[in-house]
């Protein structure tokens, strides 16, 4: 099993139709600062390469960059981090974005039932809360519809600390996005996590996908 | 495209094997629960030793049965000469086959090979198997009682498939216990050829049927199980319980079956996906079947309560209120109007409608037809029943019965209770809703004139209102599913 980059993950699931956070590519220091201007701050930086899962263990992700200099330090470690495993990187910078809620979206391939789309509510008490629901793909918008009715933090999902209630449509979108994407025999998995809630539409700051 | 079972669940004529004069012997008590529940066609018995057993006369070999006179065979015979048996059999116009006997994949690797032989010769001879390795089938409409166990359930309209054997005594068990009957029972057992799918979707199709109950522990083909299930739904109901829902359960059913278990949460949205209605335990299944083979389908998730019981009506409101797919009706202002003309002012004057003891003796039937009448309730729970036909066995069991007026006041309980089961099933068929009747009495007094009343209407009458909730959360979650694709 092998995994994609994030850049081509997330390029993967948003040619199918789910919303990513903004983001560029960087090779070095300089470049990033200047995507990260372009983009606006605060921003986010990764390691990014084929080989490279467990960004957050690793200490590959740089949160919260709010000047030039942030982004420079950050760019220079992350680069500096990289080891002869990880073959060729480079750096992935996004936009920051805000929400307070957090749901966690994605394919699996069950050995019984074949591939299935996920949706659970995330965050760092995600397996605590242990709030998931799956549906088998392909699925229909009536299908993605009764899958968010699953979950049981329904108030989560409607207005919430001055947030206008997520977008069914929007999340509809999302999941049979994922679901469409079960087609391609190559994919063993993708994880969209987390996905943030913002003004309603739910956003993949993070896209992982396996290749079976 | 679905297989015809109807030589297995009504069979011209059944033969079965194995058949000692020992009546602990599987062929014997096969033979004895044919002849014992009414079935009309003929039964034959296959042993080794000659005579008769059970005043039937043995024959010494399949090869003596009559051509054309058995279309299902059940055998209870060893392994070792099962194929040549139903070779034989086929041979004499069986084209159904259910083998009770254990000894095949559930005991290893040569039990395995032995049970894809017995696959090979039904696919060579267009046979229907059903087994091996399970308790039998009932089809209480022909009388059919062909299983190694009892009871014999009484008929209805619900069909019954079980990866457990034991499960389907169970569900024949509630059915005794409350009235509401089968169509058909099948123990899958190994599910060689014929699986759960395979009964349900002829369930689907079968006149008999109104509702398909299966109690499931492993699928090995999850992804055809799912899009066969998710067209039978359409047709009919289906109830399901799953074994393995816990890691501790799915040791317990991959040693039991050899399937293994599948993860608890995709098989739950699989279940969802496509229309079944799951239920958590072998009880609350039963009773949603029971459910839906008894009450129309309701239009809607509006459930209104009519109670003689203030505490009832409160706790059930409480469980209506939690539940994902019921909504607690408010009292419309028309529905209100017209029972305060009914019912001295102390009455709730809410939902729970709540008769806090200012009815007469026209009022509950009067009522439930109101309430089940207007557009705004889609079903309805009645509670508080069974008080006066308790009073009634009391005063019957007395010292002073039957003077001092005593009969007339009984029978006038009596009559009463009976007026108010009426009244629940004729508001229910009148205005296609469904009107459950809930009490505890129907366990701890099943002989109340109200539980029988209701039960002589075909009807459950449930044992607590939480369960009545419940069962009905069903009927509109199923409701929903289907409305939603029409």
């Amino acid at each position: 099993m092998t995994t994609l980059s994030e850049k081509d993950s997330r390029t993967l699931v948003a040619n199918a139709g789910v919303i990513v956070s903004d983001w560029a590519t960087a090779t070095d220091p300089d470049s990033a600062v200047a995507v990260s201007r372009t983009m606006g701050f605060p921003v986010a930086i990764k390691l990014c390469g084929d080989t490279i899962t467990h960004k957050t263990e690793r200490g590959l992700v740089k949160l919260s960059l709010t000047s030039d200099d942030d982004v420079r330090i950050a760019a220079r470690d992350l680069l500096a981090a990289a080891t002869p495993d990880d073959g060729d990187v480079e750096l992935l910078v996004s936009t920051m974005v805000k929400g307070d809620r957090e749901l966690i979206a994605g394919l699996v391939r069950d050995p019984h039932f074949g591939p299935c789309v996920m949706l659970g509510i995330g965050g760092v008490l995600a397996e605590v809360v242990a709030d998931v629901a799956f549906r088998l793909a392909p699925l229909d918008r009536l299908d993605a519809h009764e899958l968010i009715e699953d979950l049981d933090a329904q108030t989560l999902l409607g207005s919430f600390r001055g947030q206008p209630p997520v977008n069914r449509e929007a999340l509809i979108d999302t999941l049979c996005a994922l679901g469409a994407l079960s087609d391609n025999p190559t994919i063993a998995s993708i994880d969209l996590n987390p996905l943030i809630v913002v003004n309603g539409f739910p956003v993949a700051v993070d896209a992982l996908v396996e290749h079976a | 495209m679905t297989r015809d079972l109807r030589p297995l669940f009504e069979p011209r004529g059944v033969v079965v094997t194995g058949v000692s004069s020992h009546p602990g012997k599987f062929g014997f008590v096969t033979l004895h629960n044919l002849l014992s529940c009414e079935y009309q066609g003929e039964v034959f018995a296959v042993g080794r030793e000659e005579g008769t057993v059970l005043d039937q006369p043995v024959l010494a070999s399949i090869e003596m049965l009559p051509d054309g006179a058995a279309e299902l065979l059940v055998v209870c015979t060893p392994v070792s000469v099962n194929e040549e048996i139903i070779r034989a059999a086929a041979a004499r116009g069986v084209r159904a086959v259910f083998v009770a006997a254990g000894g095949y994949s559930e005991t290893g690797d040569e039990g395995e090979a032995a049970e894809a032989r017995l696959v090979a010769i039904a696919n060579e001879l267009g046979l229907v198997l059903a087994g091996p390795n399970g308790q039998g089938i009932t089809s209480p409409p022909v009388g059919l009682c062909a299983q190694i166990v009892a009871p014999f359930p009484p008929r209805g309209r619900i069909g019954v498939a079980s990866q457990s054997g034991n499960f389907v005594s169970a569900f024949q068990n509630y059915a005794k216990q409350t009235e509401v009957g089968l169509s058909r029972s099948v123990s899958a057992g190994n599910a060689a050829a014929t699986g759960i799918a395979d009964y349900l979707e002829w369930f689907a199709d079968d006149p008999e049927t109104d509702v398909g109950l299966c109690y499931l522990e492993g699928l090995t083909a999850g992804r055809e199980f799912f899009e066969r299930v998710r067209q039978i739904t359409m047709r009919m109901p289906v109830v399901v319980v799953k074994g393995g829902a816990t890691s501790g359960g799915q040791l317990a059913a991959a040693s039991h079956t050899g399937a293994l278990a599948s993860n608890d949460r995709i098989f739950d949205g699989m279940a969802r996906q496509a229309g079944m209605i799951r239920a958590t335990n072998i009880e609350s299944a039963f009773e949603a079947a029971a459910t839906f083979a008894t009450q129309p389908l309701p239009r809607g998730n509006g459930v209104l309560i009519l109670t003689t019981a203030g505490g009832w009506g409160v706790m059930t409101a409480d469980a209506v209120t939690a539940h994902r797919d019921l909504m607690l009706t408010p009292l419309p202002n028309d529905l209100l109007a017209a029972i305060d003309e009914m019912l001295p002012p102390r009455w709730s004057r809410n939902n729970p409608v709540d008769l806090a003891a200012g009815e007469t003796r026209d009022t509950i039937p009067e009522l439930l037809d109101m309430v089940a009448g207007h557009p705004a309730v889609d079903s309805v729970v009645q509670l508080g029943l069974g008080i006066q036909g308790n009073t009634a066995d009391l005063t019957r069991s007395g010292p002073f019965y039957p003077s001092h007026g005593l009969e007339r006041i009984v029978d006038f309980h009596d009559r009463q209770e009976r007026r108010y089961a009426q009244a629940a099933a004729e508001a229910s068929t009148n205005h296609q809703k469904p009107v459950l009747v809930a009490s505890e009495l129907a366990i701890t007094q099943p002989k109340n004139s109200m539980v029988a009343a209701v039960r002589e209407t075909d009807r459950l009458c449930y044992s607590s209102a939480n369960r009545a909730v419940t069962a009905l959360g069903c009927l509109v979650r199923y409701a929903t599913w289907r409305r939603a694709r029409i």
